[in-house]
């Protein structure tokens, strides 16, 4: 979707506050832990986890700090899956039976295997790569109302494949929870001039990992 | 600039509310925001789209969580603070604190309103003959200007065609920094929502710009 | 937003606007006589109303509909209407194959000279960011549905012409007089969201 979540070339955000601090409150601590567990428990997969933020109402997202847009998101989908009803977040207590979660409890032990390491998302592949190193390609002008992973800025511009990663689960699918359809995953290098026009800067490149679907020939 | 004003084609906002009926204003205050933003920019303080800069400059957050008016009276204490004419303290007490600076023009009195509430013609002598026909095939530039422009970001780098010549205007891009009219030609640009939106877009609709000639080359 | 929400806000904007017109009016950069003008202006001078009255007029005179198409600053202007009309307004026609519908996704261009200020919703983010890309979704949250074989015309006000929609007229009309033919004209018809009822 072509959501608020999509900032790639968006002016008036202001300048780049530095800040190193991982979690600014005990709570953002808990946000953290609490929507891994549930999602190492299959409540969702990282694409519904994402889809789920980019749904937030557009004023909700921005003025909500990352952690709170993480909880209002984990609200979102545990209401939508009927995990968690609106009456118990009120009542901020369990009411009633539990829907079980897909891969049931997680215990602390795995807590470590199943957080602390990213995902593996590469898949075998059914067809061999369209395209090679070196290629010219376009990007797709394609504006999908569901998720995707193609930023607005990057769509319909003249790129050269600067990496072929792999085949990995494709997010535009898998975030209907019912199909990974795993694509070729490119690395994509543009000239900043191409996507910003003249006045960019000649020295800048920028590099997108774009799946194939997003890619056609130049 | 490529700001939060530039919805056109974002998704997310929801549906359309709109009431069988509304007033012109909603509380006595929007009215009053109005009527000052107009009496300022009569007096020479601001051109239209140095007024329409000054809203898109708001902060994204204020821009996305403030009603309408509330946008427009943002603008003007913006726009006022930046010329000097007022101070944050004048603000804070809600009462003048120091002597008024010159106005460009004099103040706007009743017996000049009539005529102010009449739309200006924007239309100036050519410089020079129009590039386009109506009907030629053009692709909209992929600029992305730091500054005030109204060439709408998902029209940028599409291909459409001449649907009519307005004349030659004044330039937004230019007028914005207050040098001058700097007069281009205005076209209405067509484009298929399927250039615009992808294969899958419908085919029924069509989509028109108003597009200076500088934002506009041969495809 | 919500109503206690709403409520703070026009609280603290009737003291802020407040305050910025007494400042304002102490170092006469502003009248307020002139202030008032201007609002009565907006509040009962203008409106759909004018619209309606140009509207009604092209459907009954042929002449006048050519001359609208073809300039619409012009073709109003010689109606003496109390208010003027400025210049680069532009009249598109619907047809039952073909839909106009205006927008403004970059601010909230309106022609104000016809129809009076907008409504909230022609300037909210909704219609402005989904007109252009799913115009016939903007049409179902007014009720309207167009036969799928329709043509849509979506104007993006992008420059300092303004545009009104010559809606189709309803069969079934030719005894009316102007004056009733522009009493069920509505202001969404004008704007594209809205279709004059037989």
């Amino acid at each position: 979707m072509n959501g608020i979540h999509d900032m790639g070339g968006m002016d008036a955000f202001g300048k780049v506050v530095p800040d190193q601090r991982a979690f600014h409150a005990e709570w953002e601590r808990r946000v953290f832990s609490l929507l891994n567990a549930v999602e190492a428990a299959g409540a969702w997969n990282i694409d519904q986890f994402r889809f789920g933020i980019e749904r937030l109402p557009p004023e909700v997202y921005l003025t909500s700090s990352y952690f709170k847009r993480w909880h209002l998101m984990a609200e979102l989908l545990l209401r939508e899956g009927g995990y968690v009803s609106a009456a118990e977040l009120a009542a901020g207590h369990a009411i009633g039976t539990p829907k079980p979660l897909p891969c049931g409890t997680m215990q602390a032990y795995q807590a470590v295997a199943e957080t602390f390491i990213s995902g593996a998302f590469g898949r075998p592949a059914r067809h061999p790569a369209v395209f090679k190193v070196g290629d010219t390609v376009r990007t797709r002008n394609i504006h999908s109302a569901s998720h995707t992973r193609l930023p607005r800025y990057a769509r319909g511009h003249t790129g050269r494949i600067d990496n072929v990663i792999g085949c990995h689960v494709f997010p535009d699918a898998n975030v209907t929870g019912a199909d990974e359809n795993p694509q070729w995953l490119y690395a994509v290098a543009f000239n900043a001039r191409d996507l910003w026009g003249d006045d960019a800067d000649s020295t800048v490149k920028v590099v997108i990992n774009a799946f194939e679907p997003y890619l056609g020939p130049a | 600039m490529n700001g939060l004003h530039d919805m056109g084609g974002m998704d997310g906002f929801g549906t359309v509310v709109a009431p069988a009926r509304e007033p012109p204003f909603h509380d006595v205050w929007e009215g009053r925001v109005m009527a000052i933003s107009r009496a300022l920019a009569a007096t020479g303080l601001w051109n239209i789209d140095q007024g329409r800069y000054g809203i898109e400059r708001l902060t994204p957050e204020i821009y996305l969580t403030s009603s309408y008016h509330r946008k427009w009276h943002l603008r003007t204490e913006a726009l006022l603070l930046e010329a000097g004419l007022i101070s944050a303290a004048e603000l804070a007490a809600g009462h003048a604190q120091g002597p008024a600076k010159p106005l460009p023009r004099v103040m706007l009195r009743p017996d000049k309103v009539p005529a102010t509430l009449v739309r200006g013609t924007y239309e100036r002598p050519a410089p020079a003959p129009a590039r386009f026909k109506a009907g030629a095939t053009v692709r909209a530039r992929n600029i992305h200007p730091a500054s005030h422009t109204r060439l709408p970001r998902y029209a940028r780098g599409r291909t459409g065609v001449v649907d009519r010549i307005y004349g030659c205007h004044v330039f937004p891009d230019s007028y914005v920094s207050g040098k001058g009219d700097d007069p281009q030609w205005l076209y209405a640009v067509r484009f298929e929502a399927c250039e615009l939106w992808g294969a899958d877009a419908d085919p029924t609709v069509t989509v028109l710009i108003d597009a200076f000639e500088p934002y506009l080359m041969s495809a | 937003m919500h109503d206690h929400d709403h409520h703070s806000e026009l609280s603290e904007m009737q003291l802020r606007v407040k305050a910025l017109e007494t400042i304002l009016t102490e170092k006469g950069y502003v009248d307020p006589a002139a202030l008032d003008l201007i609002v009565e202006h907006y509040e009962t001078k203008v409106g759909p109303h004018i619209g309606a009255r140009v509207v009604a007029k092209a459907w009954a005179e042929p002449a006048f509909k050519r001359a609208l198409l073809a300039d619409a600053s012009k073709a109003i202007a010689g109606l003496g209407l109390d208010t003027k009309v400025g210049d680069h307004l532009i009249a598109v026609e619907n047809t039952p194959q073909l839909h106009n519908i205006i927008v403004c996704t970059l601010c909230s261009c309106y022609p104000w000279d016809v129809l009076g200020l907008p409504p909230t919703w022609y300037k909210s983010a909704p219609y402005r960011s989904r007109t252009v890309k799913d115009p016939r979704g903007v049409l179902a949250d007014f009720g309207v549905t167009l036969p799928a074989t329709t043509q849509i015309r979506v104007w993006d006000s992008t420059a300092e012409t303004r545009y009104l929609v010559l809606p189709v007229r309803p069969a079934g009309t030719e005894r009316l007089s102007q004056d009733e033919l522009a009493a069920r004209v509505t202001r969404d018809s004008m704007v594209g969201t809205g279709l004059v009822a037989a």
